[in-house]
């Protein structure tokens, strides 16, 4: 595997593959002023969501960390911040701030959304040189961050495509980058496989404890994810069980050990296969994902999931030859090929590889050409 | 040319990687070792779907990737086509 590709430094350090000039909102109420800044200055990235109002406790600070995560992650050249008020908006861009990059940040009550929004596009105006003037360099792959996730699986995921990922996981990880995984409710009928691989004591301790106040919160519920876990669609493309899904999920976390158990959006520290405390839903994890700064997401399919992301390019692969034909402006690599045993593993975690350092090198991916900028926060309680 | 994959020696099913059509003698192959078994249909199996490589009883543990992945929620017969009406999991 290839281990330089062309990236961008960030003054932190950290490693990137995209350039953008994001503007961020606070809260909900902010969504009109950020897009109305991304409508006037090209080459800025809105983000809105639908949260950040009257959020408390532990689901406040999901709230902050996802948010100033994202702003740090190191796609991100520059970031405008806009929130409802002054103080959440400050504490949101002085936490970005601290990775050295250039954040600016606008409230609106006092001045109104007008103002605002003329304020913050002479910033976004600069901001925007600012990134198209940087140049991209050599970087080590072994400075990123990279993430993995599977969605809308099926038998093939299991037998092709999950495989394929986890081979270049593990080359990955022999080389010295970080990995995430994550999907809790998705290790179901597994989570002893993943507790083998916890590297110290400690780390299996707190793998299964995340795992099992997971499944108590399901039972709190008074529910369980019969017809959710697995999906119709996983049903329709042959999975069975949750046991199944789960053994398929985790071929694609290869056979290194998990170093550390990362809380939702918490930005790794230790380098290696870390799991990050995650939902299934696809939009979900990958944004927690590029909060914890990973800067190019894995994302095998079976049926055809179509996620993407704004911060991180999404890379999909399926092993199903009937996707791969059906949804092919979606697939960035096919490897149907195992499953009629044209190609071998080797073969396919090559192509797969390939086609990242190709991503890393500026690359569209098929996610990233159509537009799919799903960025959604995961809310943990109602608010206050 | 196979139409089904068995991810290890000692699963109970097999993972059609192409159609299988009802009464078609099928052949296998195990990822494991490459070695290859040949399986009756006893109905059609769609690509990506399950088909049984022995029979089991009702509530008998089924094995996959080397795994326990549910159970048996009726008897089954070598050749059967296997799915959620006849495999459930132990979970929920």
């Amino acid at each position: 595997m290839q281990k330089t590709v062309m990236g961008y430094r960030r003054p932190n350090g950290a490693v990137g593959i995209r350039n953008h000039v994001v503007v961020i909102p606070v809260d909900d109420i902010s969504n009109a002023a950020v897009e109305a800044v991304a409508s006037k200055i090209p080459g800025t990235l809105a983000l809105p969501h639908p949260y950040g109002r009257l959020q408390y406790g532990k689901d406040l600070e999901l709230h902050f960390r996802t948010l100033i995560g994202t702003g740090c992650n190191a796609n991100v050249a520059a970031a405008i911040v806009i929130g409802i008020e002054a103080n959440w908006t400050k504490k949101i861009a002085d936490g970005i701030a601290e990775t050295g990059k250039p954040v600016a940040w606008f409230s609106i009550e006092g001045q109104g959304e007008l103002e605002t929004v003329r304020q913050a596009c002479w910033k976004a105006q600069e901001f925007v040189q600012y990134a198209t003037e940087l140049q991209r360099e050599p970087v080590p792959v072994s400075d990123m961050i990279i993430s993995i996730k599977c969605g809308e699986s099926d038998t093939t995921t299991g037998l092709a495509s999950c495989p394929t990922v986890g081979r270049v996981v593990d080359e990955l990880i022999e080389m010295g980058a970080t990995v995430l995984f994550g999907e809790t409710s998705e290790l179901t009928g597994g989570e002893h496989l993943i507790a083998e691989r916890c590297a110290t004591p400690d780390v299996r301790e707190r793998f299964l404890k995340t795992y099992h106040d997971y499944v108590s919160f399901i039972e709190k519920q008074d529910a369980d994810l019969l017809g959710s876990q697995p999906t119709q669609g996983n049903i329709a493309g042959g999975l069975s069980t949750i046991e199944e899904k789960a053994m398929g999920n985790i071929e694609k976390t290869g056979t290194k050990p998990v170093v550390d158990v990362l809380e939702p959006a918490q930005a790794p520290t230790v380098k290696g296969l870390n799991f990050m405390d995650t939902s299934s839903a696809a939009a979900e994890c990958v944004t927690l994902m590029a909060a914890a700064g990973a800067v190019l997401h894995f994302f095998p399919t079976g049926q055809g999931n179509i996620v993407g992301n704004p911060i991180e390019p999404v890379v999909k692969l399926t092993g199903n030859p009937k996707t791969a034909h059906s949804m092919k402006e979606h697939i960035d690599v096919d490897v149907s090929g195992l499953l009629s045993y044209e190609i071998n593993l080797s073969q396919a975690s090559e192509q797969l590889a390939e086609v990242m350092v190709r991503t890393m090198n500026g690359r569209a991916t098929m996610a990233e050409a159509l537009g799919h900028r799903e960025f959604v926060l995961t809310k943990l309680y109602p608010s206050a | 040319m196979h139409k089904f994959l068995i991810h290890k020696q000692g699963d109970f099913v097999g993972v059609a990687t192409r159609d299988i059509e009802a009464n078609e003698t099928v052949t296998g192959v195990f990822m494991d070792d490459n070695s290859t078994v040949e399986v009756v249909a006893r109905q059609g199996v769609p690509l990506g779907h399950k088909i049984a490589l022995q029979n089991l009883n009702y509530g008998a543990d089924v094995v996959e990737y080397g795994q326990v992945i549910g159970y048996a929620s009726t008897d089954w017969a070598r050749g059967d086509y296997v799915h959620t009406h006849n495999l459930k999991s132990k979970r929920w």
